[in-house]
């Protein structure tokens, strides 16, 4: 309940935002953080709560932005682009997800690792020239819908993880991740909650693809499958701590600002503090800020 | 014709991809760690070379043999101070953290190479870097030939180690069953230091013939940990001459997918071989066990 009201807060506060401020780099700054939520939430899903570990996740961003951005570019409208962007993210998810997951270990890790890798080779091979939105778009750029789209898919991310995890299938999902074996023994699919919460995980990648499509005016299309989307989503969910709902929100909050500070001095710098400050999480603090805040509010009640 | 000269070159990157996978092969094999910055071991062994032909004029195959045991060094140092927190817990969640260990310390690795390297592509050129061997028309490169060479020559050696040496042995028993390993009386930690080094080393001299005969930049290790997952989802693990033969395959398939689809869908191939190899036959081509 508590975590409700602070989300409904923050959700008004930043819809708010634009109304007391024009400044650009705060409102760009707000969009990145947006993309930055749903990219390590819909992580959060497949990896935190499904116990399905994808170094890929870049590759789904990537599909979206590509064909959202080559969709709206033509001329389709934005929203059917977005669609068309989070169903290609999806179906390629699942021709990964149909064999590895059949297959126990590391085989998922491994495929979404090397597929992503694979894709963003050729995309760069295939698509050499930088990508631009059109002139007349552009003399209308507006960071304001920008802001609102992404704010939107932020909100309705977190609210359909938040909603789906205590629901039968939520738990469902959660048991997959403790123990596969006594989950199937007790009824519960295994594949099938798998590939659930994968087409939902993927399918919100490849909307933030879209709206980084959208918001971006000027990219080289192999940018979107860099492999930094992907530690993006991972090192925020663990950060944050995964396996929650607010984990990664408030990674994404602490990650892109601090990122943002570090970045006005030092370029790589940022990358490998929180490189370094991923693996003692990993190793130390499997909880991440979560879990910090935890314990020291124990702490304190002693 | 075309198709003849490209499978030679398919032929000698294949070794470079086997040796590769070598390394990570054994240390899964034997850790059951999947370690993804391999590749970023294998970029830091490039460095190595090239800063010693570089600075000192030291001939890159005669570095190796500086290069191989720094590696083996660094290697004893991230098993002391990561993986050997990762290796204390059961299977599933030892895959887990080793994987997102393996992907922090691609980020830190990638990122300090950058820093300290700049982004530059580099490679060593030697006075014989441009030798060719030529054979009935065809033009072998004198240097990738040696590499190959000395690839397999590794692999050799290791493999005698393996079968031989008190100390390979009882790597490839705590490989088996760790916990009949250690009623044994072997020191399962010792042998789990002792096969990630030896996989680091592998990676650094890999890394020193990629930046003899081929190029390396800080972004590198990604493609190169690509390269062996690929080659060891081909040839499934636990075997040394298992995966040089699945690096070789890799080769010639993306040879002769340049030659039949062109330069641009290279990288293609590889992916299509790793999703038929997973619903066919996910234990690999070689591989007897998962």
């Amino acid at each position: 309940m508590k975590l409700l009201g602070a989300g409904i807060s923050l959700t008004v506060l930043f819809v708010a935002l634009p109304l007391f401020t024009a400044r650009n780099d705060l409102l760009n700054l707000c969009v990145q953080i947006f993309l930055a939520v749903v990219l390590a939430q819909s992580w959060n899903l497949l990896g935190g709560y499904a116990g399905q570990i994808n170094l890929g996740h870049a590759a789904f961003f990537g599909l979206g932005a590509l064909v959202t951005r080559t969709l709206w570019v033509g001329g389709t409208p934005l929203i059917f682009g977005l669609i068309a962007g989070a169903l290609v993210a999806t179906l390629y998810g699942i021709i990964i997800g149909i064999p590895a997951f059949r297959l126990r270990g590391a085989y998922f890790a491994i495929g979404t690792l090397g597929l992503a890798e694979i894709l963003r080779i050729t995309v760069g091979n295939l698509m050499p020239e930088i990508s631009t939105i059109s002139p007349r778009e552009l003399a209308s750029y507006n960071i304001l819908p920008r802001y609102y789209l992404t704010l939107a898919m932020s909100v309705l991310c977190v609210a359909v993880v938040a909603l789906l995890i205590p629901s039968r299938v939520g738990l469902g999902i959660r048991a997959v991740r403790e123990d596969e074996a006594a989950a199937e023994a007790t009824g519960v699919g295994a594949l099938r909650h798998k590939l659930l919460a994968l087409t939902i995980s993927t399918a919100l990648a490849g909307l933030a693809g879209g709206a980084f499509a959208y918001y971006h005016v000027s990219y080289y299309p192999q940018h979107t499958f860099s492999p930094a989307w992907t530690f993006d989503a991972v090192l925020i969910s663990f950060i944050g701590g995964v396996g929650t709902v607010h984990g990664p929100v408030l990674g994404a909050l602490f990650y892109v600002i601090i990122r943002e500070l570090l970045a006005v001095k030092l370029v790589e710098f940022h990358l490998i503090i929180f490189g370094v400050l991923f693996i003692l999480v990993v190793l130390f603090l499997p909880g991440g800020l979560v879990e910090a805040w935890n314990r020291a509010r124990r702490l304190i009640a002693k | 014709m075309i198709l003849t000269q490209q499978l030679i070159l398919g032929l000698l990157v294949g070794g470079l991809y086997g040796l590769a996978a070598a390394g990570l092969s054994l240390t899964f094999g034997v850790l059951r760690v999947l370690n993804v910055a391999h590749g970023e071991l294998l970029m830091l062994g490039g460095y190595g070379t090239f800063w010693l032909f570089t600075l000192w004029r030291i001939d890159p195959f005669l570095s190796l043999v500086g290069v191989g045991p720094a590696m083996f060094v660094l290697g004893l140092v991230l098993y002391w101070a990561l993986f050997q927190f990762v290796v204390k817990a059961h299977e599933e969640v030892r895959i887990k953290n080793s994987l997102l260990i393996g992907f922090g310390l691609t980020l830190v690795l990638h990122a300090l190479a950058i820093r300290l390297w700049t982004a530059d592509e580099r490679s060593v050129t030697t006075d014989y870097a441009g030798a060719v061997l030529r054979l009935g028309g065809f033009a072998i490169p004198l240097l990738r030939l040696s590499s190959l060479v000395f690839a397999f020559a590794i692999l050799t050696a290791l493999h005698l180690f393996l079968a031989r040496a008190r100390w390979g042995r009882a790597i490839r028993a705590t490989a088996e069953d760790w916990e009949a390993a250690a009623l044994m009386g072997i020191p399962v930690g010792k042998t789990y230091l002792l096969a990630f080094a030896l996989g680091t080393a592998l990676a650094g001299i890999a890394g020193g013939l990629v930046s003899i005969s081929y190029s390396i930049s800080p972004s590198i290790g990604i493609e190169w940990t690509l390269k062996a997952l690929v080659v060891i989802v081909l040839a499934g693990m636990g075997s040394l001459f298992g995966s040089f033969a699945g690096g070789i395959i890799l080769g010639l398939a993306e040879a002769t997918s340049v030659v039949f689809l062109g330069g641009p869908y290279r990288e293609v191939v590889g992916l299509i071989l790793f999703l038929i190899v997973l619903l066919v036959r996910p234990q690999g081509l070689f591989g007897a066990r998962v």
